[in-house]
């Protein structure tokens, strides 16, 4: 008796799993089927695109749109192929001009009191001269932050960049103890941003490689190496910001690095100048390199005139400081 | 009245006096004032504490590791005392497993204060990553809340029958309650049989997870880049701040529920003699860990430890750092040497020195650290220089002891702070059962 019950149970799971099973395969053809079929609708429209080597070919226009489409979906997490991002700061050009700071504050839509770029009055110990030193998200190759992230919220892309998804973060701000230098900011509050567009356009767009678009209560930001700006082939907002090009951004692979005014091989401008990393001796591998203050462009004693050490955003409605400073973007 | 009347009667619920309805009418207001501010924080953000960029942990984790420390007393007890089948330990063990179970409860609450995003909590099972220490404690606390709330309960079971056996007539929904918890309890052989083994597994069970749960908690800070919190004494350094926070927490409260039960013939000078031996001890190796921490790094230290260590011992911070090192903790192993001070009235003060030094150390190990970043702190408001706890952190803080506190006071109210049980057994009443089953 209780032999044969457990055989209809048995029988009952076998057949229960085998029309689940028929079930999911035959949505999963329905849908390629689908698919298939919507790729096949040749709109007879056709466009001419240039190849890697520089001939023309002409193709169907809806493959083009599929291609992009995919190009779109490049997952947040997984970063851009064959690419290891770099920035080199050149010291000796930085006048603390900190139109670096106003154009990365207004293009992320910063609106706590702590800048996620920041120029620091820097002065090693008595006898050497003091210098200006700008500090972003140093992307470290091995970040504190990540290790210590219990959600994986932050995390390390391919590409190099250390990113934060800010609807996963659980605000426990352990990154923010673990990394070194103090570059990870807190929304304390609910951040008072302005967009251009509505706030539910902002949420749909809003994707871990636009840090700030938009910040979230009880989360941290930071500097994101702006993929949002590669994606479109532009230069970082601090990068095009500094008019004295002391921001050089690149591909490490390529061994290329501009400012937009030049363009550089890394290696050479790390060599000619002998660059550096900030506190190499922790091991966190940072991605940003530092060219000393050697030769300034201007005395450091020009930046003062900029320097504020208890503000790093500025207040909207404030009267903004140095407003005729040609500079200021 | 027979001699077993006279022990329940003693040791069993005994009605609130009008001081310990009053005691308990204050531990509600400021839980109450504590959940208003929470809710506040809730709505409004983090900003409501004085927490911001540079210090980014204060008083929410100061009081956090307090609790997680305190309720190691459960380890300590059951180690030294259980194991070691010391006879003097009789009137320890439950309070300690009685503050333990209380600790750790408000410590799993602590932290959750401490998230910015509590909505997000499941994220920590779902997107789980097993190399964060949070991780660790996400698996560590309620392991050991439960083996603790355990380690309270299966020794109790025998209680929790005599009091349904007692109540039985004289109030029948007293009675009923009791007879839940007690689940069935009858002493029969086999009960006991299974009740030793299970006792004996959660005591082996809950040295290790005390062990574990301390060095967690310093892994918190010693996994970090941080000048003063990466250091590989961190881990031995809190488990010997932690025994001594809980022996002195434990010496405390026993003082208090004596006084106040009258228990004063079941716990005596002897005992109060022998946990201040303990006590010191405890004392003496926390001291000897913080020469560890704090005085041999002087010859070393590099300029930035250097400066962290200037602070603390000469600089900003250098009034509290002495008043917690010397007031709560050479101070009373001094005093605890001698013999004179071993007893239950100067034993009550020692300790609520060494358990308000044991509070503050907590702050001074979390705070300092967090004004000495690498990268100097500039482009913030001046304010974020210093911290000190805001309004609504002292109302939250407070009321996360309160809570303690209320979860302690019940237990001590409905539950016999010590064994009649095994009092029974030993004296050798009539009544008790152990004798007839075992035979």
């Amino acid at each position: 008796m209780e032999d044969k019950s457990k055989e209809t149970r048995r029988k009952f799971l076998d057949t229960g799993l085998k029309v689940g099973l028929a079930t999911a395969l035959g949505g999963a053809a329905l849908t390629q089927f689908k698919e298939g079929f919507a790729s096949e609708g040749d709109t007879g429209a056709k466009m001419q695109l240039m190849t890697t080597d520089g001939t023309l070919i002409e193709v169907d226009a809806s493959q083009v749109e599929e291609n992009l489409a995919s190009h779109m979906e490049r997952d947040p997490r997984e970063g851009f192929e064959n690419t290891k991002f770099v920035m080199v700061v050149d010291l000796a050009k930085c006048e603390n001009a900190l139109a670096c700071q106003r154009s990365c504050n207004k293009h992320h839509y910063i609106t706590g009191e702590n800048a996620w770029l920041k120029v620091y009055n820097m002065q090693d110990n008595e006898t050497s001269s003091p210098y200006w030193m700008p500090t972003m998200c140093q992307h470290c190759d091995k970040p504190a932050c990540v290790t210590v992230c219990p959600v994986d919220a932050t995390f390390k892309r391919k590409d190099g960049l250390v990113l934060i998804d800010n609807e996963r973060c659980i605000g426990c701000r352990f990154c923010m103890a673990a990394c070194p230098y103090s570059t990870r900011v807190f929304n304390w509050s609910e951040p008072q941003q302005q967009f251009e567009m509505n706030m539910e356009m902002v949420d749909h767009l809003h994707s871990p490689e636009y840090a700030g678009m938009p910040s979230k209560m009880g989360t941290v930001d930071k500097c994101d190496f702006c993929p949002h700006q590669t994606a479109k082939g532009e230069l970082p907002h601090c990068v095009t910001a500094c008019p004295n090009g002391v921001f050089y951004f690149g591909n490490k692979y390529e061994d290329t690095v501009t400012n937009g005014n030049e363009t550089v091989r890394l290696s050479k401008l790390l060599e000619k100048n002998s660059g550096y990393r900030l506190f190499e001796d922790l091991g966190t591998e940072p991605s940003v390199y530092y060219l000393p203050p050697k030769d300034r462009i201007t005395p450091f004693e020009d930046g003062l005139e900029n320097y504020n050490e208890f503000e790093s955003v500025e207040k909207p409605g404030e009267p903004v400081e140095n407003a005729d400073n040609p500079e200021a973007s | 009245m027979s001699r077993f009347e006279q022990l329940i009667q003693d040791l069993g619920p005994r009605k609130f006096s009008l001081k310990g309805k009053l005691w308990m009418a204050l531990l509600i207001v400021i839980s109450v004032a504590g959940i208003a501010a929470y809710v506040d924080q809730l709505i409004r953000g983090q900003e409501v504490t004085n927490m911001r960029d540079y210090v980014l942990w204060g008083f929410y984790i100061s009081n956090f590791v307090f609790f997680v420390a305190t309720s190691f007393v459960a380890a300590i007890v059951v180690a030294v005392l259980r194991l070691t089948n010391n006879e003097w330990r009789r009137p320890f063990v439950r309070l300690a497993e009685i503050v333990a179970v209380a600790c750790i409860i408000m410590a799993g609450i602590t932290i959750m204060i401490d998230m910015a995003r509590p909505d997000r909590i499941l994220n920590l099972f779902v997107h789980a990553r097993l190399q964060s220490p949070i991780t660790w404690d996400v698996i560590i606390i309620p392991t050991f809340m439960a083996v603790s709330i355990l380690l309270l309960y299966f020794p109790m079971l025998p209680d929790l029958a005599i009091l349904r056996d007692h109540y039985r007539d004289k109030h029948p929904r007293l009675s009923k309650i009791y007879g839940i918890f007690a689940l069935k309890w009858q002493w029969t052989k086999q009960q006991l049989r299974l009740q030793q083994k299970s006792i004996q597994i959660v005591v082996l069970l809950i040295i290790p997870l005390g062990l574990i749960l301390e060095s967690i908690d310093a892994y918190l800070f010693s996994t970090t880049y941080r000048v003063g919190w990466d250091s590989s004494n961190f881990a031995p350094y809190f488990i010997s701040g932690a025994m001594v926070s809980g022996l002195g927490t434990l010496v405390a409260l026993v003082y208090v529920v004596r006084k106040n039960k009258k228990l004063e013939n079941y716990i005596t000078d002897y005992h109060f003699e022998k946990i201040g031996r303990l006590l010191v001890l405890a004392l003496m190796i926390y001291i000897y860990f913080n020469i560890n921490e704090y005085l041999v790094p002087l010859f070393t230290s590099k300029e930035a430890e250097s400066e962290h260590l200037n602070t603390l011992l000469v600089g900003d911070y250098a009034v509290p750092f002495w008043l917690v090192t010397i007031g709560g903790l050479v101070l009373p192993a001094l005093l605890l040497l001698f013999k004179r001070l071993r007893k239950p009235r100067p034993m009550f003060y020692i300790s609520l020195l060494v358990v308000l030094g044991s509070y503050w150390k907590r702050y001074l190990i979390v705070t300092p650290t967090l004004l000495h970043p690498y990268l100097p702190i500039q482009g913030v408001p001046e304010s974020w220089r210093h911290y000190f706890p805001s309004l609504h952190e002292w109302a939250i803080t407070g009321a996360t002891l309160a809570m303690a506190l209320l979860i302690i006071t019940l237990l001590v109210r409905y539950v016999p702070v010590i064994s009649i049980d095994r009092l029974a057994e030993e004296e050798g009443l009539e009544e008790a059962k152990h004798k007839e089953a075992a035979a």
